[in-house]
């Protein structure tokens, strides 16, 4: 296949060839093939327990792979820990984010990477250099934050996910993978995070947004990569699928169709207001 | 500053500068175990060993300096060995178990607790260790833990200017390092900064090894001052040490807090009780006022929580 679309189609940075994994009996991928380049966005869709989570904890270093290659600039690669993906520049944003409520947003973005200054016991946590960094990336970002010294815990969700983008683009992340960072946000919240997906894509991150909604997916995405039950039900580029389509292909098309009627049918006890 | 009014206006002698020295006293050995173990619960973890840690210290120093006839900085040295290697365990065992920190500290409590009054009375036959006075180098021991200094004529402990130090030291490394970072972040959300890259082992066992080491501190100092110690030296005090924590705004669930609260929370602690001494009131209202002021600081401190998470999700 190819994407006249998208009008970049770089090299490579990272490939997936005919990926599987097992756990125990149950096989949660197989045969999963996807590119993911600089400056593009791949979107993850898939339904609950399609494989989403379990495709990017691959990539991430948290399980390794049963069947098939994964390569990074065209190598082929095996993690065997987060870290060592994180070494790779593959920045991963889970859920739940990995931020400390309770502390700082500037402490929070420089966590476990805070800069420091004098030498010895005199050696210090750099402050007025992190908050003022912090300001610019997030600024960078198109985030206005009104006071970097307010806990991350009074920001709202999509902000928080935001900040999460930032930090990982901060720190060199040159694939960036999403889990699902718009499914817990309302409708505005989400068009934020969204717009922040695009700002780490124009500065040449490679991301993949793992979402179950297409409606999120495809006004950002390059290239859709469609799951069900752990099997690939199709690896797209941009234009060459619909919203409805894609709705149509996760869903299974006979079932969703069947599943509008059946809700569609107005119930007996219920009046129109 | 409403307790210190409070004092002040009924009793005369509780706002003379004399009365200050007083009961600026008991806050002060207060202060630098509540400092300690603020850090500690910031990095959410307790030490209920604490207490009867600083008996341990000082058994030590007056074992080692008279039923071993050692020079009182070698007792002092082998004390400082003892608490560090009882906080390693600690935090070893909390970071290895992953139990909580209340369970496993409860057992090295009951453990230092039997082997305070056992060893105490293998080697001196008494249950208390005594003549530390007559140790060798004693007297340069005593100038640096023991010694008063004169201000306006009145007479204070060097220990107030120790518990100062230690207060701003502990402020210093909490919010200027990369430690302390790591300390609110441990304490905050283990896993999610362990994710990041925060050693959150090594911070927890460090965190164990700082409250030993002040023990250890306190201890040496108790052992000086009164040069003679009894082997109970210490036990009830864990509790108060997390009470006077909590009073200065730790939360109890870890991730908040800070050195100068748990100083403040000392200070009022000593306050209170040498205050209700001038007053002539009964004792036992020393642990009512406790009460109350612990009840009111847990409620305070929920708030705080609620602001912070207010716009979670
Ligand atoms: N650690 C695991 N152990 C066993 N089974 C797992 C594990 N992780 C995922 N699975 C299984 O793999 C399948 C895919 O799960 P997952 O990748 O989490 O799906 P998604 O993120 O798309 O909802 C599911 O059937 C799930 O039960
Ligand atoms: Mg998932």
């Amino acid at each position: 296949m190819t994407d006249p679309g998208a009008g970049l189609g770089g090299p490579a940075l990272l490939e997936l060839r005919d990926v599987g994994k097992d756990f125990g009996s149950v096989i949660a991928l197989d045969g999963i093939s996807t590119t993911v380049r600089a400056g593009e966005v791949t979107c993850v869709l898939g339904d609950n327990g399609a494989g989403k989570s379990t495709l990017i904890k691959i990539l991430a270093g948290v399980h390794r792979p049963d069947r098939g290659q994964v390569l990074l600039d065209g190598q082929p690669v095996s993690f065997s820990a987060p870290r060592d993906a994180l070494d790779a520049g593959i920045a991963t944003v889970y859920q739940d984010l990995a931020m400390i409520p309770l502390m700082a947003i500037w402490r929070n973005f420089f966590l476990g990477a805070e800069p420091t200054r004098g030498r010895g016991p005199f050696r210090r946590f750099d402050s007025a250099r992190a908050k003022e960094v912090t300001r610019r990336e997030l600024l960078a970002m198109g985030i206005d934050i009104r006071d970097p010294d307010q806990p991350v815990g009074t920001l709202s969700g999509g902000e928080r996910q935001s900040v999460a983008i930032a930090r990982a683009v901060h720190f060199g992340a040159r694939v960036l993978i999403l889990d699902e960072p718009t499914s817990a946000l309302g409708v505005k919240q989400a068009g934020i995070v969204l717009r922040y997906i695009a700002q780490a894509r124009d500065r040449g991150v490679g991301v993949v947004f793992i979402t179950h909604n297409p409606h999120h997916a495809h006004p950002v995405g390059d290239r859709f990569l469609l799951l069900g039950r752990g099997r690939s039900l199709g690896d797209f580029a941009k234009g060459e699928v619909s919203v409805e389509e894609i709705t149509r292909l996760m869903a299974g098309g006979a079932e969703l169709a069947e599943l509008t009627t059946e809700l569609e049918r107005p119930l007996p006890q219920k009046d129109g207001s | 500053m409403v307790i210190f009014t409070f004092f002040a206006l009924q009793s005369s002698v509780f706002r003379s500068l004399s009365g200050v020295a007083n009961w600026l006293d008991p806050a002060s050995t207060l202060g630098i175990m509540a400092v300690a173990v603020a850090l500690l619960m910031i990095g959410g973890h307790f030490d209920l060993s604490a207490g009867v840690m600083t008996g341990t210290t000082a058994l030590t120093v007056g074992i080692v300096a008279t039923e071993f006839g050692q020079h009182i900085w070698v007792a002092i040295a082998a004390a400082l060995v003892v608490a560090l290697a009882i906080g390693f365990l600690n935090g070893w065992l909390v970071t290895r178990t992953g139990l909580p920190s209340f369970i496993i500290t409860l057992g090295t409590f009951l453990m230092l607790q039997g082997l305070n009054l056992g060893l105490t009375k293998l080697f001196t036959g008494t249950v208390s260790a005594g003549g530390i006075a007559s140790a060798g180098g004693y007297g340069s021991a005593e100038w640096v833990f023991a010694s008063r200094l004169e201000v306006a004529g009145v007479e204070f402990r060097v220990a107030i200017l120790w518990w100062v130090l230690f207060t701003a030291l502990a402020t210093w490394v909490l919010l200027r390092t990369r430690f302390g970072n790591w300390v609110f972040a441990t304490g905050g959300d283990e896993v999610a900064a362990r994710n990041v890259g925060v050693p959150a082992r090594r911070t927890t066992i460090t965190l164990f090894m700082t409250t030993a080491a002040a023990a250890w501190f306190v201890g040496t100092t108790l052992a000086v001052r009164l040069t003679s110690v009894q082997a109970n030296t210490g036990i009830g005090q864990e509790l108060i040490y997390i009470v006077a924590a909590v009073i200065g705004g730790c939360l109890l669930t870890g991730g908040f807090g800070s050195a100068v609260g748990a100083s403040l929370g000392a200070l009022i602690f000593g306050m209170t009780q040498l205050g209700i001494v001038y007053l002539r009131w009964d004792a036992d209202w020393f642990y009512f006022f406790l009460g109350v002021m612990l009840l009111l600081a847990v409620l305070a401190n929920r708030l705080v929580r609620r602001y912070a998470e207010a716009a979670r999700r």
